[in-house]
């Protein structure tokens, strides 16, 4: 069994963001990144999947020189291999771009692929879209936001979150799956695989030699502006015993907030 | 035209779908273009009546044996030949679980981008304008979409419901022809549904707890709270999930959920930035925590600088007492 999981560098999810408004965009000086974190769980998947199946975790991620660094780590936790598809242009916004440049690169490069794993969405563009559209473009189905997955020969069964329940999702391979929180514990990198991710190429791929049609790659979204959310006033303090302050708030949230 | 996707759920009308079709019935009127709706599979009695008082003048019903259960592959069809067919300027989606897997593999199909998760809708220039929170509402984006139709999906809780735009839709039903074979994944179960649960991206109210919680029991408590709430569901920080204390369903934050409902309460959430980033666009923040050091205290209209274990009963006590 072949699985290709798709990663993206991401701002820590910690780290608070500044806002260049001219450029609009997002001020990369003194960010830290990393791998974004829903991609941590397809890597783990694809691992447990090839301890199970056998077969090859390729991991590929879409970006500047420095998203080696994310596909190193997933080299350490045992990915087998890495593709980095270099992309030196700044965030877009833009998912169709990202997921014509992703299947473009299933098509001449990994159409051996049984299954292609992404996170359930990259932290920063909170797209959630680009799983769905990479699906699309080479007719696959697609299981998205999903917290199990079990596969028998071609077939496999997930089970995708929804608002307040489950839907169990039957479908065959060559798939799509996103994965969501729940769906496994991402094992650490060792030491041994660290030392052994060092030693291993990345090799490097160019958009240009994917063979997608002129244009394609261009973004469609035409970012106008990008700014702060306005700062909060301070609120109100509630004084007094838990009980007094419990009946003074009810009382603010109906008649002050109109709230309830 | 702007066409809005209807979801249906349980036989009935998702009331983010209407959220949706209400907003795109403001921007239709605002740039003088009709207002048309459409449901994929079955409708429920009263469809074109509940949908023409949102605003909408017409109502697509797609029907197939194909579709009578979710499937992306076969959902996309359908969708894809009423857009041809009406080449609509805009297509809406409630950004939903279903319009969210849905909306961008229509928009590949038809070889344009999305707007997701919208939280307003603009007319500039005689063109659609979106803004989009994104790092989780850590910053904010407005863009606008460079090809037709203009496809976005709107966040549930944030566009008010219009109820008297129009008189009863009108209800066309087409048969769709989806090929043998084209869909090869669907749902084929609905687990856990639990009738009332409400999820907390769709919640009017958000009873959140985080560390202080201190373990499961006291998330019990939080429900019976939520239970006394009108549309409410609970909450929970990071640390919280991660303790294993409650389902990861329920947590908010920039690895959890962006959620953005009529009231949040924090009980005990000290505020990390990527929980603040997930939740400080609800309309009202109450905070309550014994440290009035806790950096939710910055973003909370009202705070109560206390053990949440004696404001919450005294919370549930008072609902139980004056509320109910």
């Amino acid at each position: 069994m072949n699985v290709v999981v798709f990663m993206k560098r991401v701002p820590d999810t910690e780290s608070r963001i500044r806002i260049d408004r001219e450029m609009k965009s997002v001020v990369e000086e003194g960010l830290n990144f990393i791998i974004s974190p829903y991609d941590e769980y397809a890597v783990e998947e694809a691992l447990r999947l090839r301890e199970a199946k056998g077969g090859k975790v390729t991991v590929v991620a879409l970006g500047p020189d420095e998203a080696a660094t994310t596909l190193r780590k997933a080299l350490a936790m045992g990915a087998d291999e890495a593709v980095l598809i270099k992309d030196d242009r700044k965030e877009t916004y833009d998912p169709l771009r990202v997921a014509r440049v992703l299947a473009a690169f299933v098509k001449a490069k990994a159409a051996d692929a049984d299954l292609l794993l992404f996170g359930r969405m990259s932290v920063g563009s909170d797209n959630a879209s680009v799983p769905s559209m990479v699906a699309e473009i080479l007719d696959y189905p697609q299981a998205n936001v999903v917290t199990k997955l079990e596969i028998d020969g071609r077939e496999a069964v997930a089970h995708r979150e929804i608002e307040g329940a489950l839907e169990k999702i039957s479908f065959s391979l060559p798939a799509v799956v996103s994965a969501q929180k729940g769906l496994n514990e991402p094992r650490y990198e060792t030491l041994k695989g660290i030392m052994a991710a060092k030693k291993k190429p990345v090799p490097v791929v160019t958009i240009a030699e994917l063979g997608l049609e002129a244009g394609t790659a261009e973004p469609h979204v035409e970012v106008l502006e990008m700014e702060l959310p306005a700062a909060k006033q301070a609120g109100k303090t509630i004084p007094g015993t838990p009980e007094e302050a419990a009946r003074e708030l009810l009382r603010l949230l109906r008649t002050e907030a109109k709230a309830l | 035209m702007i066409l809005t996707f209807i979801e249906i759920r349980d036989g009935k009308i998702k009331k983010s779908s209407l959220e949706t079709l209400s907003e795109a019935a403001r921007k239709a009127r605002e740039l003088h273009i009709p207002l048309q709706a459409v449901v994929v599979g079955s409708a429920p009695e009263g469809t074109g009546a509940e949908l023409g008082a949102a605003g909408a003048a017409k109502v697509h019903i797609l029907e197939s044996p194909e579709l009578s259960s979710y499937s992306s592959q076969g959902f996309v069809r359908a969708l894809e030949s009423l857009v041809r067919e009406t080449s609509p300027a805009a297509v809406f989606f409630p950004a939903t679980a279903m319009g969210r897997d849905l909306a961008p593999r229509l928009a590949a199909r038809l070889g344009v981008s999305l707007a997701s998760d919208i939280t307003a809708v603009a007319v500039r220039d005689g063109r659609l304008v979106f803004t989009r929170p994104v790092f989780a509402g850590k910053a904010r984006l407005t863009l606008a979409l460079t090809a037709s139709p203009a496809i976005a999906t709107l966040r549930p809780n944030v566009f008010p419901l219009e109820s008297a735009a129009g008189s009863a839709a009108e209800v066309v039903k087409k048969a769709v022809d989806i090929p043998a074979g084209a869909v090869r994944g669907r749902v084929v179960e609905i687990l856990g549904e639990k009738g009332a649960a409400i999820d907390v991206s769709e919640a009017e109210i958000v009873v959140s707890g985080g560390r202080a919680m201190k373990g499961p029991e006291g998330f019990t408590v939080l429900g019976e709270l939520a239970a006394l709430l009108p549309r409410a569901a609970v909450g929970a920080s990071r640390t919280a999930v991660d303790s294993g204390w409650i389902g990861h369903s329920h947590q908010v934050g920039q690895t959890g959920k962006t959620v953005s409902p009529n009231i949040y309460f924090a009980f005990g959430i000290s505020g990390a930035i990527q929980h603040l980033a997930g939740m400080s666009s609800s309309k009202v923040i109450v905070a309550v925590n014994k440290d009035p050091e806790a950096p939710m205290f910055k973003v909370a209209d009202y705070g109560i600088v206390a053990d949440l274990f004696q404001v919450v009963p005294a919370l549930i006590a008072e609902l139980k007492l004056h509320y109910s």
